[in-house]
Order: structure tokens, then sequence, then C-alpha cells
């Protein structure tokens, strides 16, 4: 009988080009490259230099989204970008993907979104593959079985020159999430409660299979973004093993398989799921039925509390250092040990990134913003994660919903969760975000984050002060 | 890429816990296409005031920095975003090793591609390091790549683990890339037996994606 193997055992050991040895790391084919604008200059100018072209470019797409500007269209239907430098490196992305005949969705394009929004949405991600990009939420496809994590810009280069990576195999740990979620929490509550548990340096070296009742009862765009924030715990990559939830999103998407192919897909992909018995590295359980709707105090993600929680004491740190790492992060983010957050006033609220800008998210953001206005003196952004969800939304009439509330609707695009595009905190605003990074001045210089659910978001957003939204919508 | 055997240098000690990546360089430098002339964005928020001028009491603007090519830092350096610009602008700077207790794993890997050697040193030892520099800020530090050792200003020496190919890399200055490409007919070979998953190049019919 063969051994029992992990969902990622499985994954791994079907795409090694060579195995691992002691002397050197295993070879890794890549299914599917991700390119964007930031990471893929440096990589392309390598290949240039060394007269090389691009392996499979039928095995990459390229897109849009870092430093895109999200303000509306104009009249004649264009986005246009006025910073020179995002301008040139926009141009650059459009310049090399044509040199190299590697399919671009570029800004304008009607399936132009987050890089991380358009994978899973066009089909392209799909149960069993290896996906990378050069950007480290790309953890978020491993919500579809997939292997998925981010890399650097060399081996940007490397993927595009060969298809393969050299990895070392990681360590696996499971995350069994037991029980059922209450009404009020989801997904994005389930990564920022695990982070807090684990820190953010807890699954360095690992892949995590995320397992459990909990789990396997959200939908696919919540999967995605328990996966997406895999790396803000330190792993490299998140994993769910797929079911008739992955298979009901996946079919009928422009690059899923078609009719006997479609079969033959699924019949496969249903032996993916790690077999009884198989062993992990490590496992962490979670109890659904005791978390609360989450939020961030400090500045990474691994501090986050319960929302209606208050900051914690520097002085109960472990040790010095941590005490010195609490400190820092209090006085950045202008707290005292012992606040309650909930009523703390804000400046901005966010509903956008590769986190929380699916359409499900806007529909939930919509949900509590329906009927209500957005507080005095607060400023709403709301920010669909593709043009495929803007469309979406539109015809749902949620655009309408942020509108009417006062809120701002804008193109897709990483936005404000990177801020290098325009839309940014002030320094010293304080912005509830759906992003996944609460980091100093990653909203803006001086710019300071809590990081929470689109639920809480939107009630933020209505109130002007943090809200449980639990309170708003019983 | 320059091969690294032995370095000795003063050092810069920043011993702050979790140092990510939008702190070593901060998102607003990355709208560049190449990676030259990062070194003055290295921890740009941390070490200019307001108006641009260096904040005299950020480590990296002391005299005592010029010239140092290692960096210590506090545990899990690196954390967060994949940016090689992190490497880069470490590199631009002049630092060429980078020692803490531990690494996030996308930037050592980056460090590593980039000629920078990731120390991790046990927390007794690393704490060791922080003290000699504060208490003699113009102490050498050794690193020696063959022996695997980090010599400390007071000669107490500690070894610290590296896997194989990485070191081999950084000794003899070899580019991954060219291991890589050396497997070509492996990597054909496979392509063979597994065909692809996705097809992105339409096949015409709706035109060419590009536009």
């Amino acid at each position: 009988m063969p051994r029992s193997r992990t969902l990622f055992e499985k994954v791994w050991e079907s795409h090694l080009v060579r195995p691992e040895t002691p002397e050197a790391p295993a070879v890794l084919y890549v299914d599917l490259h991700l390119v964007h604008e930031v990471t893929s200059p440096q990589a392309f100018a390598e290949l240039r230099a060394r007269g090389l072209r691009v392996r499979r470019p039928e095995r990459t797409l390229a897109t849009m989204d870092h430093s895109t500007p999200t303000t509306p269209r104009r009249s004649d239907g264009r986005i246009p970008v006025t910073d020179a430098q995002a301008a040139a490196q926009l141009a650059a992305l459009e310049r090399n993907c044509r040199d190299f005949g590697v399919p671009l969705f570029a800004l304008g394009d009607d399936r132009q979104g987050i890089v991380h929004v358009i994978g899973p949405e066009q089909g392209l991600t799909q149960p069993g593959m290896t996906v990378v990009c050069g950007d480290s939420h790309t953890s978020t496809h491993g919500a579809f079985g997939a292997l998925a994590f981010g890399i650097g810009t060399s081996e940007v280069g490397h993927v595009l020159a060969t298809q393969c990576l050299l990895q070392n195999r990681p360590r696996t740990m499971e995350v069994r999430v037991n029980g059922r979620l209450r009404p009020g929490v989801g997904a994005k509550d389930v990564i920022l409660a695990l982070i807090a548990r684990i820190g953010i340096g807890g699954g360095t070296g690992h892949v995590i299979e995320y397992t459990g009742e909990a789990v396997r009862s959200l939908g696919m765009e919540e999967r995605m973004t328990v996966c997406n924030m895999s790396i803000e715990g330190g792993a490299r990559a998140g994993m769910i093993a797929p079911d008739d939830t992955t298979f009901n999103y996946l079919a009928g998407r422009p690059f899923a398989p078609e009719g006997p192919a479609w079969d033959r897909a699924v019949e496969a992909w249903r032996g993916l799921a790690s077999d009884e018995g198989a062993a992990y590295d490590a496992t962490v359980t979670l109890d659904a039925g005791k978390l609360s709707p989450m939020i961030t105090y400090g500045t990474n993600p691994g501090m986050g509390m319960p929302v209606d929680g208050i900051v914690p004491d520097p002085a109960d740190a472990r040790d010095a250092s941590q005490r010195a790492a609490l400190d820092k992060a209090l006085r950045y983010m202008g707290l005292r040990p012992g606040e309650r957050l909930a009523g703390k006033p804000v400046d901005v609220v966010f509903v956008g990134s590769c986190t929380n800008s699916r359409i499900s998210d806007l529909r939930t953001a919509a949900s509590v913003l329906r009927g209500r206005r957005v507080a005095p003196g607060v400023r709403l952004l709301v920010v669909p994660g593709s043009q495929a969800v803007k469309r979406q939304a539109e015809a749902e009439g949620l655009d309408r919903v942020f509108r009417e509330a006062g809120g701002e609707w804008r193109e897709a695009g990483c936005s404000m969760c990177i801020a290098m595009n325009g839309d940014q905190l002030a320094p010293g605003e304080y912005a509830v975000s759906t992003s996944n990074r609460n980091f100093e001045g990653r909203q803006g210089k001086g710019g300071r984050t809590f990081l929470a659910s689109p639920l809480t978001a939107a009630a933020t957003a209505v109130r002007g002060v943090i809200t449980d939204a639990r309170e708003l919508v019983g | 890429m320059e091969p690294f055997e032995r370095l000795v240098s003063r050092v810069v000690a920043l011993p702050v816990e979790n140092v990510d990546t939008d702190q070593i360089i901060p998102a607003r430098f990355l709208k560049v296409t190449d990676k030259a002339g990062l070194g003055d964005a290295l921890f740009a928020d941390w070490r200019y005031a307001e108006d641009g001028t260096p904040r005299p009491d950020f480590v990296l603007n002391r005299p005592e920095a010029r010239g140092a090519r290692i960096l210590v830092a506090g545990n899990n350096f690196g954390c967060g975003s994949s940016r090689e610009h992190a490497p880069w602008a470490l590199a631009g700077f002049g630092f060429r090793a980078v020692v803490s207790t531990y690494f996030a794993d996308i930037f050592r890997s980056n460090a590593l591609k980039n000629g920078i050697l990731p120390v991790v040193l046990e927390p007794e030892v690393h704490a060791r390091l922080l003290r000699q520099a504060a208490e003699m800020p113009d102490g050498e530090v050794a690193i020696d790549l063959h022996g695997r050792t980090l010599t400390l200003a007071d000669g107490e020496s500690a070894t610290f683990p590296i896997d194989p190919f990485a070191r081999h890399c950084l000794l003899n200055g070899v580019d991954q890339l060219g291991f890589l490409l050396a497997e070509r007919a492996a990597i054909a070979r496979y392509e063979a037996a597994n065909p692809g998953r996705v097809y992105t190049v339409d096949s015409g019919e709706e035109g060419a994606w590009i536009h």
C-alpha cells in the first residue's frame, strides 16, 4: 500500500524535475507564472542581458495592479497615469510582454485587476498546480489546493527563463479549525486569530494546510482570504484541499477545462486531498466557536485581538525584546496599554486588496452600508479587486450603495494596501483597512492601520469609530 | 555575483524584532525599473526626517556606520513583502552580511542571490554581539564562510548554519540561473511527460490579449 501523503506532498512530488539532494535543492516545475509591473522589470533585463527568451509564455500571465491609479476613468474611457515613474514602469511591462510574447491584461483591459484576484476568477488557478509570482501574497492561490508562493525578482527571472525554481522542501503545518464560526465572524477573523496565536514568524519554513469543519464550510473567496495571509504568519504557502466548493467555483471560468477534460480534471483533483493518516511536522488547532471579530492594534499582523479587547501592556511581554517591540508599536500607533479600541475614531476606511476585494467582500460591506451614511469626517474608499469584480458589483447596484452612503467607488488595483499609486493615508491618520499589512508606513508614510474584516470596516465607516459590526447588524 | 569567502568589518546594530521589508525599503521607492541607487532609500522612514535630512540618532547616520558591511538585527528579519529591492538596498548601502536569530524565508532566498550572507546565531551569541557593538563600536567582527564561523570583537567564535548549496554558490560566485539553465534537458523531459495545465495565450479567435 502506498504511504499516506499530505496535499502538499502530492503537489510537490508531482512537480519535481529533480528531487532535492544533500548538495542541491530540488528543481521544481512551475505550471503558472503570474507577473506584475513592480517585481518584473529587472528580471526581464536579466533575460535580455543573457540573450534568453521566455521558455513558456503560454504558462505566464502579466497584469498591472500595484502602481496603477484607481481614480475614475475619463470620459474617453481611459485611466490616465499621472505619476511619471509609475507610467514608465507600466510602459516597461507593456514593452517586455510584447518583446517576449507574454500575454498581458493591461490597464484599461476588461480583465485587468489584482494579480491574486484575476488568476482565480479567470480559472487559471487550478487544484494541484504550482503557481508563483513575484509577490508574497501568491499564497492566495493555495485556496484551490495549488502550491502557490511568492518569489523574488531573481527567481522571476529563473521562472521566465526555465519555468523552474530551485527549492528546498518546506515543512508542513496543519491548521485545524474545528467547529462552526458564530454569526459576524468570518475568514478574515480566522486568519487574524491564527497569526495572533502563532506570531508573524510562527509559520516560517512551513507550508500550512488548513483543515477542519470551519474551513470546509468557507466559500472559495473566504478560503482565498485565509490562504492570502498565510505569509503574514511567516508561511510561504497556505493550502486547502479541493472539494465541491472548489469545483463549483471553477466550472465555466474562461480558462477552466471543458467537457470531457473537465470530468477528467475533477476526478484527478478529488485525489489531491491529504490521505488518512498523513503526517504533518506541526499542528495548530483553533476552535471556531470561540473566535470573535478581530482587529489589530500594532504594527504587524500578529498584533491582533478581538474587536472588544483592550490593548496589551508591554510590561506583560515575555521578554525584553518583545517588550521593546510592543512599546515601539504602541508609540507609532499612538495607543495606550489597557485602551479599548472599540469606540476609537478613525479617518479612513479602506475596503480592498488581494485579501478582501472580491464580490463577496463587497456584498458584505454593502449589506452594512445599504441605507446608511458614512460618518461625517470619515473617508470610505472601496476598490474592487478586478474589472470583472467591478462590473459584477455595478450589475448588482453595489456601487450605488457605496456612493449613496458617501463612499468613493474606484477602478481596480492594489491601491491603499501598498500606497504606491497615490491612494494613501496622511501622516498620523488612522484607518480601518481590509488589507493584509499594518506595518509602519504601509498605507502611507506615518499612516496608522487597524486590520479588520469587511464587516468591521463597513460598520466602522458608518459609526466613524471602531465598531463591532454585530451591534449594527444583529 | 561577487564571491563571498571572508568578511572583516565593524557592525551596525539595529536591535529591532520583526523588521519587515516595508521598513527596509518603503513601497514608494519600488517604482523603478533597475536596481541602482536603492542604497539611499534603505530604511528611509527611520533614517530621514520629514524634510529629507538624515536623523542624527538613527544608527545608519552615525559616523561609525560608514564603511560597515555587517548589519546586526533583531529576530525574524525581512518578514513581509517579497521585494528583492530589500537586499538591493542593503547591498547598495554596502552591507554584505546580515546577522539575526532567524530570517523570513523569502528575504533569505533573495539575499543569497545578491551575495548577501544571512547569518543565524544562537540567541545568547546574538545578545553578546549586540552588547559588544554598543560597548566597542570600533570593534571588528570576522565572518568566515569556509569555516561557517563568526568571530566576535572579543575573539569569541561561534559557528552558524547554512545550507550546502547556498554556501557553494556564495563561495564560488555561482549564479543560480546558470545552474537551472544547465538542467534544460531534464526540464524538457519533464514537460514531455507532463502536458501544460493551462494555456494563457489565446488561440487567436478573440484577438491578441495585448492591446
